[in-house]
């Protein structure tokens, strides 16, 4: 067994029948900066940031991978922050919707949000955000998709490639016709 | 201020900031992830122990016992509520269904008991080592099964649309004997969720007797009134508070066990309490709209006049609530001289129908415009020609009485052009690319204009600064930019100069966010409470304030000009009002009016349907902001088009359940369901409507969408499916021939 | 979710053996299907075994021309990876139209392999559920069972497999590699991976205790036009209602497995001779066997119309 920062801190608790919370300490990087936290290995990377970090802008919609509305970037991806364990993520390099830009200091892909009106309630933005600065990226890095015609062809920025790899983020107010408009305009001005 | 004269020229009219399409002034902290919700006041709460909701296993019967035992003795557990030990808890604003307390269990997942912990995973593990007995019972869970004894009963959704349990006009059946041209068609259409993104979630603080919820509510004005009784609280005891509510689409109306339990567990915690819904209990716990059983027939002329029409719904729902107003336009679309509607009720244990956007229109329009195409068809004319040849400017049921402003001729027509339906193949089954069969629909979308009164406080600072205080709320539709361009029009000042604060129970009681009404009423309210703080300033200022200009961040007359900022010099200057609509409203027929087009490839092999465009003209009145307003009618072009294609709360009709109870199990669109939306508004005012002379458009985009995706799908199969949602079960076995 | 000590082993055999030791322990890699199901004590482990840091994650060529996928291989790295996209156009198309581009981003190979189903009763624990808690019952058999099996079921339970991946593998005729707490391995060919239920239906694939899979290994490429064709409720971020998972030439011959029928991907080898004479006659003796309900006998057709759709795309 290697050291790792996240085992458990009470030796005892290895073999423990009981329902006493196991804590285990994670650092990791959280928009730049470097966060160390003691938690119950049940908290979820999205828990972890919402109630240890007071980073609320990464929602819990559903907790379940079912929405979207919890995605961040970890180590360069974007993933479900609820389906996975704080504790998982030693050393990893994260990223929220606070990360990206502030309200005085939006990125371009929160900017290109306001102006298109990709948003209503607001409560899956963050998740949108997130999930479309990735996928540019995904992009870029010739990651193929569902739609992309040719998987021996570098994929294209197209409105279907967008809304397929969007399509883990549900939006309920129905805003994906502006979303869409938002993430091509940062895209053609990127190229 | 008395809405009982139709609106003159007014300070709006200029249209300097109203009416243009405005960036939303919240966008910036939604977008950043800084607009706070009810579950993360870290800032107000910040000592809050955290409550798992547990809900009843059984769908109808008498909890016999709860062990809370083993959960009191899990590390961490603070507090444990249940519903045997709290005395039934009385129901509040719109609730059909008893919340908490008691013994008895009236629905699926019904909160039987909430568990407190310092943490979330110490709450949420206590809660699954709390031991339920029950005593079920058999209940009624089958619409089909339980239509035959539905009774007519009145009802109002609460949202706009409602009548008698029939009504009658002329002689329906004798006129329908005798038409040349009858469609008798029956359709359903099914339970739906309405999936808010944001749980149902409450923070909840005592301070003594006090008790403070943030919470995520529509209707603070309702919420606050419901708690105060279902907490035995005089109403100063307690505020809500909901500046950001992420989604409601009706269910988040009124009160629902997010806060009670908060309220309680709180309470019994003695600290600060947070408590959102489990997505997996939201289906059973909250409200749903409705499944219906419609019949619609229709009679006409050879020449396509409708001469006689009888739309009947069948709805089930828990004793005490109502039926789905699903018959509600068809009293006001089309023309004819003999008429019947109907609405029955049957009695089901199945979880709380109600309101969810659009309630009565979305699933009404969606059949009846459905039949409209039937019948169009039958006849041999246009869909397009055939609703135009049966317009109306007059109630069909009171010909005395006109619609304040009607053009759905001049939606239907502009429609008609910009989507190319005149290059539509009528003939059904006939547009092939490739494995795709490609049709075309079009339904007309009609939805009433409700208003409610709604106060606001407005403040002048000596910055110069307008501060617009309302309890209304802002679901995602906009109120924070429309009323501070209403703000900023009424006092000449540009928009950056206008703060709006919203949600707090503290502020005066708003129309609130359903049934469409929000947008008009609300900022009718803010015009109102403008009206008086110009007069107030007028009169600081020394001028005769019907004469006084307010423009440019000045007050102006004659040849004098004076800063706005210098009104409020020595002191903030206040003024507060409501707009209250009178007999004017009902005086007129005020409703929205709208045409859906869309265009679906059906893949000729699997029967999978893909909407490849869509079109909507709305006629609503004044469109304050056309960005935010756009974005209302494509969301519900979104939530329509689900409907038509995906969406059922699947029903347990042996155990009593809606089985999907989650979002992968209950289905709504993608963003790779959805096609670039278009939609274009008439510009057009209504002086009926309110001294905005807007109207709502939140729920005219959802009224029609579906049956125009139905209707395209029809004239690209030849398949007509009378059964929603049209997954492609349904069309399988009828589609041509693959190989 | 219950209390859960958590380590992270250092090699293979040492996680095998880590949770081979303990009745209460499981591996964790991914842990997007894991952690959904401890969310709701449908799984209560209390221990996690980390496997994230034991390499695994690499795709090579072997020796035969095929390919040795590590067991921790992200989906997403799977789908991209070249060899895959040129050589197993099958495998790539299951990737890509299964969950989300988050979901992929975690989800490995062998995670994808252990998924469990997504019936409704098996994810409500109120529900009698003989997979979840032998010996309960089954309320799908007369409930809502329109996304369940048409085949291959029992009195016991009707759920399907809910997985996209493992159908290309099935029609690839890949192998699951293992290790166990002796350190020594075992080659699983992926028919006989997945089980069907019986009376059994806890026991979805036929993993010994502790043994980790270590990598999936695909045969030297079949050529043929390379076919996923998944038919879903809406066009993305959903479970296949049918899908398709086919190896065919030009005049419909090759190979076919179906997803989304039964608790196991669904490949009958002796009715692929009839390829080449249409999609009936092939599904005609795949589905010979088949009980659907009332709410899922689409399926069967849906099955035949796919495969037609997939014969004609590669005649095309």
């Amino acid at each position: 067994m290697v050291g790792a920062t996240a085992a458990p801190q009470d030796p005892g608790a290895r073999t423990a029948r009981t329902d006493a919370p196991v804590l285990a300490t994670v650092t990791f990087t959280v928009n730049g900066e470097r966060r160390t936290l003691e938690l119950d290995t049940r908290t979820s990377l999205l828990d972890a940031a919402r109630e240890q970090l007071h980073l609320t802008g990464s929602k819990k919609g559903c907790d379940h991978g079912q929405c979207g509305a919890c995605t961040m970037i970890v180590d360069g991806r974007r993933i479900n922050a609820c389906l996975t364990l704080a504790i998982m993520h030693q050393g990893a390099e994260i990223v929220t919707v606070e990360g990206l830009g502030q309200p005085d200091n939006l990125h371009p892909m929160q900017a290109a949000f306001v102006r298109h009106d990709g948003y209503q309630c607001g409560y899956c933005t963050p998740g949108q955000i997130c999930s479309s600065v990735a996928v540019l990226e995904e992009i870029k890095a010739g990651i193929p998709s569902h739609v992309t015609a040719d998987l021996g062809a570098a994929p294209q920025v197209t409105e279907m490639e967008i809304r397929e790899r969007m399509s883990g983020n549900i939006c309920r107010c129905g805003a994906y016709s502006n979303i869409v408009e938002a993430i091509t305009e940062v895209a053609g001005s990127r190229a | 201020m008395k809405f009982d004269t139709p609106a003159g020229p007014n300070p709006i009219d200029r249209l300097k900031v109203v009416g243009r399409a405005t960036d939303r002034i919240d966008g910036k902290y939604k977008t950043t992830g800084t607009a706070p919700y009810a579950y993360e006041r870290h800032d107000a709460a910040p000592n809050a122990a955290y409550g798992y909701v547990l809900g009843a296993g059984i769908a109808k019967g008498r909890v016999r016992r709860i062990d809370t035992a083993a959960a009191k003795a899990a590390p961490g557990v603070i507090a444990i509520v249940t519903t045997l030990e709290t005395p039934r808890i009385e129901r509040g604003v719109m609730n059909v269904a008893y919340l908490f307390g008691g013994d008895v269990i009236q629905h699926y997942h019904q909160a039987i008991a909430v568990v407190v912990a310092e943490t979330f995973e110490q709450a949420r593990a206590a809660a699954f080592l709390v031991a339920a007995e029950y005593a079920p019972e058999d209940g009624a869970f089958d619409l089909a099964a339980a239509a035959p004894s539905a009774k007519p009963v009145p009802a109002d959704s609460g949202e706009g649309s409602g009548g008698n349990g029939e009504e009658r006009v002329g002689d329906f059946e004798g006129a329908f004997a005798q038409a040349p041209v009858t469609l008798d068609a029956t359709y359903a259409t099914a339970d739906e969720s309405h999936a808010m993104m944001e749980p149902h979630a409450t923070t909840a603080a005592w301070d003594g007797d006090r008790v403070t919820l943030w919470t995520s509510n529509q209707m603070i004005g309702w919420g606050h009134g419901s708690l105060a009784k279902m907490l035995g609280l005089p109403k100063e005891k307690v505020r809500l508070d909901a500046p950001f509510v992420g989604g409601g689409f009706g269910g988040k109306l009124f009160v629902r066990a997010d806060a009670v339990l908060a309220a309680l567990a709180a309470k019994a915690a003695g600290r600060p309490v947070k408590v959102a819904l489990t997505r997996p209990l939201i289906a059973n716990n909250t409200t749903h709209r409705p499944a219906t059983i419609q019949r619609v027939r229709i009679g006409a002329t050879r020449d396509g006049t409708i001469t006689a029409i009888a739309h009947e719904s069948t709805s089930g729902n828990l004793p005490d609530g109502d039926p789905e107003t699903a018959v509600n336009q068809t009293k006001f679309l089309y023309a004819g001289a003999n008429r019947l509607t109907a609405m029955k009720l049957a009695r089901l244990d199945l979880p709380e129908g109600n309101a969810m956007r659009a309630p009565g229109e979305a699933p009404g329009l969606a059949v009846l415009e459905v039949a409209m195409d039937e019948m169009a068809e039958k006849l041999g004319i246009d869909p397009v020609e055939f609703r135009i040849r049966n317009d109306t400017q007059v109630d069909p049921n009171q010909p005395d009485r006109p619609f304040s402003h009607r053009d759905l001729v001049g939606c239907l027509k502009l429609g008609a052009e910009r989507f190319g339906w005149a290059k539509r193949n009528p003939k059904p089954g006939q547009v092939r690319e490739g494995h795709w069969l490609v049709g075309h629909g079009m339904a007309a979308a009609f939805r009433n204009n409700m208003v409610l009164k709604s106060g606001a406080r407005v403040r002048l600072s000596a910055d110069g600064r307008v501060t617009v205080e309302t309890d209304m709320t802002d679901i995602g539709t906009g109120s924070y930019t429309i009323i501070a361009q209403t703000a900023a029009e009424m006092m000449g000042v540009p928009l950056e100069r206008v703060v709006a604060r919203l949600g707090d129970s503290d502020f005066p009681v708003s129309s609130g966010s359903g049934g469409q009404f929000g947008a008009n009423s609300s900022t009718a309210g803010v015009y109102a409470a403008c009206v008086k703080l110009r007069e107030a300033v007028a009169q600081k200022l020394g001028f005769n304030a019907t004469d006084a200009v307010f423009e440019d961040g000045e007050v102006r007359a004659g040849n004098r000009a004076i800063p706005l900022a210098q009104a409020a010099a020595d002191g903030e200057l206040v003024a507060e009002d409501a707009i209250e609509f009178g007999k004017i409203s009902k005086a007129q027929q005020v409703s929205t009016f709208g045409a859906h087009f869309a265009e679906v490839a059906v893949d000729a092999y699997t029967a999978e349907v893909r909407v490849r465009r869509m079109l909507a003209v709305c006629a609503a009145g004044r469109i304050l902001n056309p960005k935010s307003a756009r974005s209302q009618v494509i969301g519900g072009m979104v939530m329509g088009t689900g409907a038509a294609l995906m969406e059922e709360l699947a029903v347990d009709t042996k155990r009593g359940f809606f089985a999907n109870h989650d979002l992968a199990g209950y289905e709504v669109p993608v963003h790779a369901d959805i096609p670039h939306q278009e939609v274009i508004f008439l510009d057009e005012v209504d002086p009926m409507s309110s001294p905005m002379k807007a109207k709502g458009v939140g729920e005219l985009g959802i009224s029609g969408v579906g049956a125009a995706v139905a209707n395209a799908i029809y004239n690209a199969t030849g398949i007509r499916v009378r059964d929603y949602p049209i997954t492609l079960d349904k069309l399988l076995d009828r589609m041509p021939d693959a190989a | 979710m219950k209390s859960f000590t958590y380590e992270r082993p250092s090699s293979p055999a040492e996680a095998a053996a880590a949770v081979a030791a303990r009745p209460d322990a499981k591996f964790i890699a991914g842990g997007t299907n894991l952690l959904d199901l401890m969310k709701l004590q449908i799984e209560t482990p209390r221990h996690l075994v980390d496997v994230n840091g034991l390499g695994l994650d690499t795709v090579e060529p072997t020796e035969e021309g095929g390919l040795r996928v590590g067991a921790l291989v992200r989906n997403t790295d799977l789908a991209a990876h070249p060899r895959v996209r040129k050589d197993y156009g099958v495998l790539a198309r299951a990737l890509l139209a299964g969950a989300s581009g988050q979901l992929r981003n975690k989800a490995t190979t062998a995670g994808n392999l252990l998924q469990r189903t997504r019936c409704p009763y098996f994810y409500d624990t109120a529900q009698a559920c003989n997979k979840r808690q032998p010996g309960s019952g089954c309320a799908a058999l007369d409930g809502v069972n329109r996304s369940l099996a048409v085949i291959g079921g029992s009195e016991a339970c009707i759920a399907t497999h809910p997985g996209d991946m493992a159908v290309a593998m099935r029609v690839l005729d890949a192998t699951v590699e293992t290790v166990d707490a002796s350190g020594s391995g075992r080659s699983i060919p992926i028919a006989e991976f997945h089980r069907l239920p019986g009376d059994e239906p806890q026991r979805d694939t036929n993993l010994r205790p502790g043994e980790l899979i270590t990598a999936v290994t695909l045969p030297k490429p079949v050529a043929g036009t390379h076919i996923y064709r998944k038919v879903r409720d809406r066009a993305s971020y959903a479970y296949a209602l049918v899908s398709v998972a086919a190896i065919l030439g030009k005049d419909g011959s090759g190979h076919v497995a179906f997803g989304g029928v039964a608790h196991k991907p669904w490949r009958v080898e002796a009715a692929e001779a009839d390829l080449p004479k249409g999609a009936k006659a092939v599904t005609a003796r795949v589905f010979a066997d088949a009980k659907p309900t009332h709410e899922n006998a689409f399926k069967l057709t849906l099955a035949e119309r796919t495969l037609t759709a997939a014969l004609n795309q590669a005649r095309a």
